[in-house]
């Protein structure tokens, strides 16, 4: 019972600072580690009508059906062809699972020194950078991955205009 | 049921059990009821019901079940044995329901952990004095002495049966046997009549010796004694109480003191197994009659399975082995999970690029052989968490008796396509709506019989409670011909209550019945045991949208109200047709695909706004191409090019144009991922399904397609 006790701590102390670092484009990102459960190859996705163009789709994880959404066109940067690079990262957060399309997976590091974001005057920049992590002089945009899921409002506001 | 500790297997097995038994009894009891006689089957039934509850709760130290339905198995056992005049059924169903409500509570209360404190005297005590009562009114008090009295005459016979007859022992087993219905206490020698063939030959030496004690004159068992077969002579002589208790020194059994040896015999009577020790002294070995238990328990669970198959089948002779177990849902996902694994893996080996344009027959006759056994493990798996209605259907008999009988209606509860099999933590979740729903129509639908032979109505009121599957639901509709729902009186109730939210004058009918579903609102002013607390119909709505289905009511005043539950079939099975639509599939449920054929240009209709329709037997349908509804790139453009799929539903049909037909599968229906669906709900799409190769396609929502159209 106790052993139990002390893993589960171990392994949230092991995950506590950690980060996979995913890169789109020349920028890399990273997602707190405890979200993810998986990283895969791109898959068959099937696609969805009446869906926002981020959401690609849904695809078939061992019998789960997950959708998946291109991180890149979350971002409104350019589509991008997939290639052997490219990977979905499955990230499992307030009781689902989404699969994150990447441009390519990096690393898992541990960051300890993080920053918070310079205020920007610019309106809907960042808003789904909750930080800014420091390896060395190196720089990590740190993403919040509940408002990646979640941010829609300003979206909607754009569809309708 | 499957989410209690599953470390208590005993526990969870005794539940399991024993709930099976008690829906089991609930029915034979208002099988009885409803003919208001109880049938020997049935009192056999109910007999060993309460034999295993009591055995199993002893075992399980449950005192007071087991106290309980030791007092339901004597007074089943008086009835088995005596058969009394039946005019006091109606009474004595109340009476076994109130037990059986008192024990389902108890289980309730150990599966939640709780103390199992419920306080059965009561109960025992009303069955004690009805039992009293019985025995009073039958006038067979003489008939009953030797229950009550132990000792009346004793006498001894030896037996010699005519030489050459052959099987003696058998014989000297039968004589025994046909005893037994005169005789309380039996003692014999050779005592191993059956086992031992040494017995035949003492048999014949000395003859067949039998001490008997029992309430029929000395005339009487001698002339039972005198109609045995081959009986060459009879020495016959009444004896005393010394004698008879010093008998042979042998094995005694004793009919009267214990329904266990008794139930036992007659038990292994019907598997014909015809066993020498089968008449052991009761309570003489506390292994023994648990074993018996065991062995009843096996031979619940067998009778369980047959009657499912053959309701009205005479099922004792069946060996007992245990073929039904139980398993968490738990490791049914997982199983489900793996085998989708399984099979995405089998399509990567089979269809791997490395194979290309290698010629392997053997290759490929084994790879089919893989192929065909992963199919059925797909389906098997997936039909393991299907379950039919038909329990939940069955226990609304019950609601509809005991209410009847408080609210003095004449109900009549007609049920159809219970067969309809819905997945497992669906029914759970619908066991509850439904309940309250079918307790609406008894309180408020159907009217008293003096009402109601008024409006010139059958005196009987009649509930139908129907399922089927509907495309992409399962319909569970709650049908009564009552007085229906007074729309006025809802809008006044509505209007008191401050629901209404919109002009009165543009509401439709079904809005004015919907108005019933919302939190705070119960048309009934007497609130009634039953119903019209006003928590009611809100907490059944939430309830069946919680699964994601919904409620519709129709109604006509003092024809009935109709109640319709849309449960989405989320893991349902449906037959489904595939379609391919540029890279993209599609399902559409099987059941409502009337034709599909192809068309040409020439027979397209278009309007002025560039709805295309088609003319078939006379009949004008709107076509839907499927590219351009969900906006799927495809080359297949020309409409002779693709096929045409005529589907309907509620009598509404229309034709949907795709590239081609794929084929037809069993599918799982799935509903879409939540993140998905909390973006919107997506016109024209129920769910989603896996096909074999791993790949998703989506399921089409013929009903809305229609609408949208």
């Amino acid at each position: 019972m106790t052993d139990i006790e002390i893993n589960v701590m171990e392994e949230e102390d092991t995950q506590k600072g950690r980060y996979l670092i995913f890169s789109i484009d020349s920028e890399s990102y990273g997602i707190e580690i405890q979200y993810v459960t998986e990283i895969i190859g791109i898959q068959t996705i099937t696609e969805v009508p009446e869906l926002p163009d981020y959401i690609k789709g849904i695809t078939n994880l061992r019998g789960k059906i997950i959708p998946v959404m291109d991180v890149r066109l979350r971002f409104r940067k350019e589509a991008k062809e997939y290639n052997d690079r490219t990977c979905i990262i499955v990230i499992d957060i307030m009781g689902m699972s989404v699969g994150l399309i990447v441009d390519g997976v990096t690393e898992v590091v541990t960051i300890t020194d993080i920053s918070q974001l310079p205020q920007m005057n610019q309106r809907n920049q960042n808003r789904y950078v909750k930080n800014i992590g420091k390896i060395g002089n190196e720089v990590r945009l740190l993403l919040d991955c509940e408002k990646l899921l979640t941010d829609e409002d300003i979206d909607n506001l754009n569809e309708v205009m | 049921m499957t989410d209690f500790n599953t470390n208590d297997t005993m526990v969870e097995m005794f539940l399991f059990e024993t709930a099976q038994l008690l829906e089991q009894l609930e029915q034979v009891i208002l099988s009885s009821d409803m003919n208001n006689y109880y049938s020997e089957e049935n009192i056999n039934e109910v007999f060993r019901i309460m034999h295993t509850i009591k055995g199993s709760s002893a075992m399980m130290m449950y005192n007071e079940i087991s106290v309980l339905s030791h007092a339901i198995e004597d007074l089943f056992f008086y009835l088995r044995e005596e058969n009394p005049e039946q005019n006091f059924c109606s009474s004595l169903n109340d009476l076994i329901l109130d037990c059986v409500d008192f024990i389902k509570v108890e289980l309730e209360k150990i599966r939640n952990h709780d103390d199992v404190d419920g306080d059965a005297t009561n109960l025992v005590n009303k069955i004690k004095d009805f039992l009293s009562e019985l025995k009073k009114n039958s006038g067979s008090n003489v008939s009953n002495e030797h229950y009550e009295v132990e000792k009346v005459n004793l006498f001894k016979a030896v037996i010699f049966f005519e030489e050459g007859c052959e099987m003696e022992n058998i014989r000297a087993y039968s004589v025994i046997h046909n005893l037994k219905k005169v005789a309380s206490k039996v003692i014999y020698y050779p005592q191993n009549i059956l086992d031992d063939d040494g017995s035949v030959e003492v048999i014949r030496r000395e003859g067949f010796k039998i001490h008997l004690k029992t309430d029929k004159t000395k005339d009487e068992v001698y002339n039972h004694l005198m109609d045995t077969v081959f009986l060459r002579e009879l020495e016959f002589a009444e004896i005393d109480e010394e004698t008879f208790s010093e008998g042979f020194d042998k094995e005694v059994f004793d009919y009267s003191s214990s329904e266990i040896s008794l139930q036992d015999a007659n038990y292994e009577e019907e598997n014909n197994n015809q066993e020498g020790n089968i008449l052991h002294k009761p309570d003489e070995n506390v292994k023994d009659s648990q074993e018996e238990e065991k062995l009843h328990t096996d031979m619940r669970k067998i009778n369980l399975e047959e009657e499912k198959k053959q309701p009205n089948a005479e099922n004792h002779n069946v060996m007992p082995t245990q073929n039904i177990i139980s398993v968490s849902v738990a490791k049914l996902d997982k199983l489900m999970d793996l085998v989708g694994e399984l099979v995405i893996a089998e399509a990567m080996v089979l269809q791997n690029p490395d194979l290309e344009g290698l010629e392997l027959d053997n290759f490929q006759k084994s790879a089919r052989q893989l192929s065909k056994i992963t199919d059925e493990i797909q389906d098997m798996v997936m039909s393991v968490r299907m379950i039919p209605l038909s329990a939940t259907f069955q226990r609304m008999n019950r609601i509809v008796r005991d209410m009847c009988r408080k609210l003095n209606k004449e109900i009549q509860l007609e049920i159809k396509g219970e067969e309809t099999e819905v997945d497992k933590n669906i029914i759970e979740r619908i066991t509850d709506p439904l309940m309250h729903l079918v307790r609406n129509a008894v309180d408020h639908g159907i009217e008293t019989a003096d009402e109601r032979q008024l409006k010139g109505k059958p005196k009987h009121g009649t509930i139908t409670l129907e399922a089927k599957n509907v495309s992409s639901d399962v319909h569970i509709i709650v049908r009564d011909d009552g007085r229906g729902l007074d729309k006025n009186k809802i809008l006044r109730k509505a209007r008191q209550n401050g629901l209404i939210t919109m002009d009165e004058a543009d509401m439709s009918d079904s809005e004015i019945y919907k108005l019933v579903l919302l939190p705070g609102f119960s048309t009934n002013e007497n609130v009634t045991e039953f119903s019209g607390r006003g928590v009611g119909m809100d907490v059944v709505a939430k309830n069946i949208e919680s699964i994601g289905g919904s409620i519709s009511i129709q109604s006509e005043e003092n024809k009935g109200t109709q109640m319709t539950l849309k449960i989405p079939l989320t893991l349902a099975i449906i037959d489904g047709m595939n379609l391919k639509v540029g890279k993209s599939t599609f399902t559409i449920p099987t059941i409502t695909i009337k034709e599909s054929f192809r068309t040409n240009k020439e027979s397209i209709i278009v309007d002025p706004d560039g709805n295309e329709m088609i003319m078939v037997r006379g009949e004008c349908y709107p076509i839907i191409r499927l590219n351009e509804f969900f906006k799927v790139e495809t080359d297949v453009t020309d409409i002779s090019d693709g096929i045409i799929t005529m589907v309907s539903q509620d009598g509404n049909a229309i034709c949907v144009f795709a590239d081609r037909l794929l084929g037809q599968q069993q599918v799982v229906v799935k509903s879409l991922p939540e993140y998905i669906k909390r973006f919107k709900h997506i016109k024209g799409i129920a769910g989603c399904t896996l096909l074999g190769d791993g790949s998703i396609s989506l399921i089409l929502d013929i009903a809305s397609l229609i609408h949208i159209k």
